[in-house]
């Protein structure tokens, strides 16, 4: 009798914790609370549509490891010699796990100079953050960092 | 309420590249975080921040809910010839903000 009523409850735990899943399940669908490796790679899509993106020329700063997530500095410098017929039209930055993909757009010229951008990001988690640069002849560049954050942005509550 | 500080050289030799600094005073929320009782707080952010020397537009960024609190934006330039860089900030609910620099090119 006792191995019984052990194997119900057994059962029935084995029941309502298929049913917390299954519960939990649709929630989570609904409403994504981060960006996927699929949005992060349709957001690339997105600029450089069916373009090849080969790794190299660009330079990625930002720390390995950050210990606030909502400023880490970040600077941008793709190898260019920024003139009239060999420049980069732009810097496009991209994180994997921030509700959104985008981080920010730079649109430079060749009176830039120098392609060089720094500016301060947010990241909500432990991620990978890849910038891409625009040339003048429409090949696109990149590099990616990975970068583990101990105190997460964005999701914090206002008191 | 909103402030800019900026950061040019104030003189530069024809031809030197230079650097420009940018900082806007602005709370950048994200419309990802809630309040104590669970309302989301509306998204208010800076989506534009355009540069032009002279007129001519050399430097323009898109922003996201991704670039922290009070952006903060740096980048180069050529000096060219003596004049002025006006720099303009455009965000949500109506948000414009504008600056300028002097630089004079020896």
């Amino acid at each position: 009798m006792p191995k019984q009523t052990n194997s119900t409850r057994r059962q029935f735990l084995g029941l309502a914790g298929g049913a917390a899943v299954l519960g939990a399940v649709p929630i989570v669908t609904l409403r994504p609370a981060e960006a996927t490796p699929a949005m992060l790679a349709a957001a690339i899509r997105n600029v450089v549509g069916e373009a090849e993106v080969r790794a190299g020329k660009v330079k990625l700063d930002v720390p390995p490891l950050v210990e606030n997530g909502n400023t880490v500095p970040m600077t941008v410098s793709v190898s260019s010699p920024m003139v009239p017929d060999d420049y980069v039209k732009s810097i496009h930055v991209f994180n994997e796990k921030n509700p959104q993909p985008n981080i920010g757009n730079f649109h430079l010229g060749p009176h830039a100079g120098r392609a060089q951008i720094s500016t301060r990001i947010r990241l909500a988690d432990s991620q990978k953050v890849v910038a891409i640069a625009r040339l003048s002849d429409d090949t696109f560049w990149s590099a990616s960092v990975d970068i583990v954050v101990t105190l997460a942005a964005c999701t914090e509550e206002v008191i | 309420m909103a402030s800019a500080l900026i950061n040019v050289p104030k003189k530069a030799k024809r031809g030197e590249v230079i650097e420009i600094k940018t900082l806007m005073s602005h709370i950048m929320e994200t419309g990802y975080r809630r309040t104590a009782t669970g309302d989301v707080i509306p998204r208010d952010i800076i989506t534009s921040f355009t540069c032009r020397y002279n007129g001519a537009e050399i430097f323009r960024a898109d922003l996201f809910p991704a670039i922290a609190a009070n952006p903060f934006i740096a980048f180069f330039t050529v000096a060219t010839e003596s004049g002025k860089f006006d720099f303009e900030w455009v965000g949500d609910r109506g948000f414009t903000e504008t600056a300028s620099a002097s630089i004079t090119v020896e």
